[in-house]
């Protein structure tokens, strides 16, 4: 893949990111904030790679370690930002 | 064959890159958040199964790292209590930060003699991975208690700063000139150093209620050093959801800044502070006028319409559930009661929205301060619970206030306030507050919650 390529998708993946947050009731910053943030886990796919291939101890270890932190980031992230949305309630949604 | 699964995989990459996009714009739509949420928890599930087809010569390690990482973060999310919110999101955060930076790690000490690209990227994962990662654990401190959260400054802040920030760049210089020289991995660790020192000093001068736009800014920066790691691996899933996260942190964080009528310059190097020690601002007149929670309830009783404004003192004092249970006491007694919430109330964005949502409060009944304060003449009480800065009249009326020109929920318009206050210590920003001495507040002394159970208490005697 060309280097120039990369760069294109980021610069557009940055313009499409800015669209797609503006106008975010505050009630869900922090939702967003936390689901954004287990989506930064995504390093995962990179930690994966680390741990699997290391070329040797070092590699290994430090990959593994890599590992570790993003999967508690993903999960972690995951979970806690579903708990929180669940607690959002509407009034005809809990007249139902 | 091989051509065929790489296809595949890449198809992968394709459909978790479009989840996370539909994932993350369904998170901004109150109804449709819970759902957007899975959708982009789907889209990292693809992604994870895809790079399983490529990444691995041993899953051993792989598994492992995997069960291990899933276990805590289980546990993790189970347990945490949601007024450590801002805190569990901090730690969380930081985990991501420094994932790419040893994703960066890892791939330099497997290929030291990669492309200047590759190099440059390793750099910016370690760099960027690091400040997230130091930054999100004094974060992390400051919002759990385990760290003062007062602002620490010392002399020549700005010069080491600055200082650091010119080493890093003369040594990333310098690196990426010849990453596989005899002394690059030497410098390669010195800039891993440097990027931890710049992510410490970065956050101590920042205070407690500034919390809320340095969360919001790590959260940017984990997401950037992921799409930095996604530049070391020629990875474009990493590269889009990087984005999309450094994206999404940038503007949340200038949400944030709006909402203090501060530029995001102005939080980082501590100028509020600065103008706190030049104003001086004791010049306050008047007596607060002290109630009983009895005076209280005949007010509160009488009243046909109340606004609660809740702040940091109401996370502290855990007393989201009495405020719910006197609000729902206060509509069963005929009055239409609202909950008006500052953006930047507490310690992260949106954070009281999510503790009265743990206590059921309905989100209908939550009202941002733009739509409150066109109203708040028409308010029979306002109740302010915990907040301080954030109703501070001073920073509509006195022009030399630091806090002048932030937005700020009217609460003094109201006909009546009850302020329910631990003392007369002035808010985080250390200004004197006026709203407590105007001859339509009436200052409730004590704990909040204890307070707000008395009240309670007072309605169900009645």
């Amino acid at each position: 893949m060309s280097i120039g390529l990369l760069i294109f998708v980021f610069i557009l993946a940055i313009f499409l990111g800015v669209e797609l947050i503006t106008k975010v009731p505050s009630q869900l910053h922090t939702p967003l904030m936390s689901g954004t943030n287990a989506i930064s886990g995504i390093t995962i796919v990179g930690a994966l790679t680390a741990a699997g291939t290391g070329a040797d101890t070092v590699a290994s270890i430090v990959g593994t370690i890599a590992l570790i932190l993003a999967t508690i980031n993903v999960v972690g992230g995951y979970l806690v930002t579903n708990r929180m949305l669940a607690m959002f309630k509407r009034k005809d949604a809990e007249q139902k | 064959m091989t051509d065929y699964i790489e296809i595949l995989i890449d198809l992968g990459y394709i459909v978790a890159s479009i989840l996370f996009i539909i994932g993350i714009k369904m998170l901004g739509k109150p109804e449709r958040a819970q759902r957007g949420n899975l959708v982009s928890a789907l889209g990292m599930l693809i992604a994870v199964v895809s790079a399983l087809f490529e990444c691995c010569l041993s899953f051993s390690l792989v598994i492992a790292g995997m069960v291990v990482g899933a276990t805590i973060g289980v546990i993790a999310a189970r347990t945490v209590k949601m007024t450590s919110m801002p805190q569990m999101v901090a730690i969380l955060n930081g985990f991501g930060g420094l994932a790419s930076l040893l994703v960066g790690w890892e791939n330099y000490h497997s290929a030291p003699d990669s492309n200047l690209f590759i190099t440059i990227a390793i750099f910016l994962a370690i760099l960027i991975g690091g400040v997230a990662f130091s930054g999100s654990v004094i974060a992390y401190g400051k919002l759990s208690g385990r760290l003062s959260g007062k602002p620490i400054f010392f002399n020549g802040q700005q010069f080491v700063n600055a200082t650091i920030i010119v080493a890093i760049l003369l040594c990333g210089a310098i690196f990426a000139y010849n990453p596989a020289g005899s002394f690059s991995y030497v410098i390669f660790i010195v800039i891993i150093v440097l990027a931890l020192v710049l992510g410490v000093l970065g956050v101590i001068p920042i205070g407690g209620a500034d919390m809320p736009v340095v969360i919001a800014l790590l959260n940017s920066y984990s997401g950037l050093a992921a799409s930095a790691a996604g530049f070391i691996i020629l990875n474009n899933v990493l590269i889009v959801a990087g984005a999309l996260v450094g994206a999404s942190g940038l503007i949340l964080t200038g949400i944030m800044c709006k909402a203090m009528n501060r530029s995001l310059a102005n939080v980082l190097f501590g100028g509020l502070q600065a103008a706190v020690s030049k104003e001086g601002t004791g010049e306050v007149q008047g007596e607060p006028h002290p109630i009983s929670p009895e005076d209280a309830y005949y007010i509160l009783e009488a009243a046909g319409s109340v606004v609660f404004v809740p702040g940091y003192g109401m996370a502290v004092a855990q007393a989201q559930h009495a405020v719910r249970e006197l609000g729902d006491i206060l509509e069963d007694n005929g009055a239409e009661v609202r909950y008006a919430i500052h953006p930047v109330a507490g310690r992260m964005p949106g954070h009281m929205n999510v503790l009265l949502a743990e206590a059921n409060v309905l989100y209908d009944q939550l009202a941002e301060m733009d739509h409150v304060n066109p109203i708040m003449e028409s308010i029979d009480v306002c109740v302010v619970i915990g907040a301080n800065d954030v109703v501070n009249p001073a920073a509509r009326e006195t022009a030399s206030s630091p806090i002048y020109g932030m937005p700020v929920i009217n609460a003094d318009k109201a006909k009546t306030v009850i302020v329910l206050k631990r003392s007369m210590a002035a808010g985080f920003a250390g200004v004197d507050n006026p709203l407590f001495v105007k001859e339509n507040a009436r200052m409730l002394f004590g704990d909040a919650k204890a307070s707000l159970q008395q009240l309670v208490a007072e309605f169900k005697e009645a």
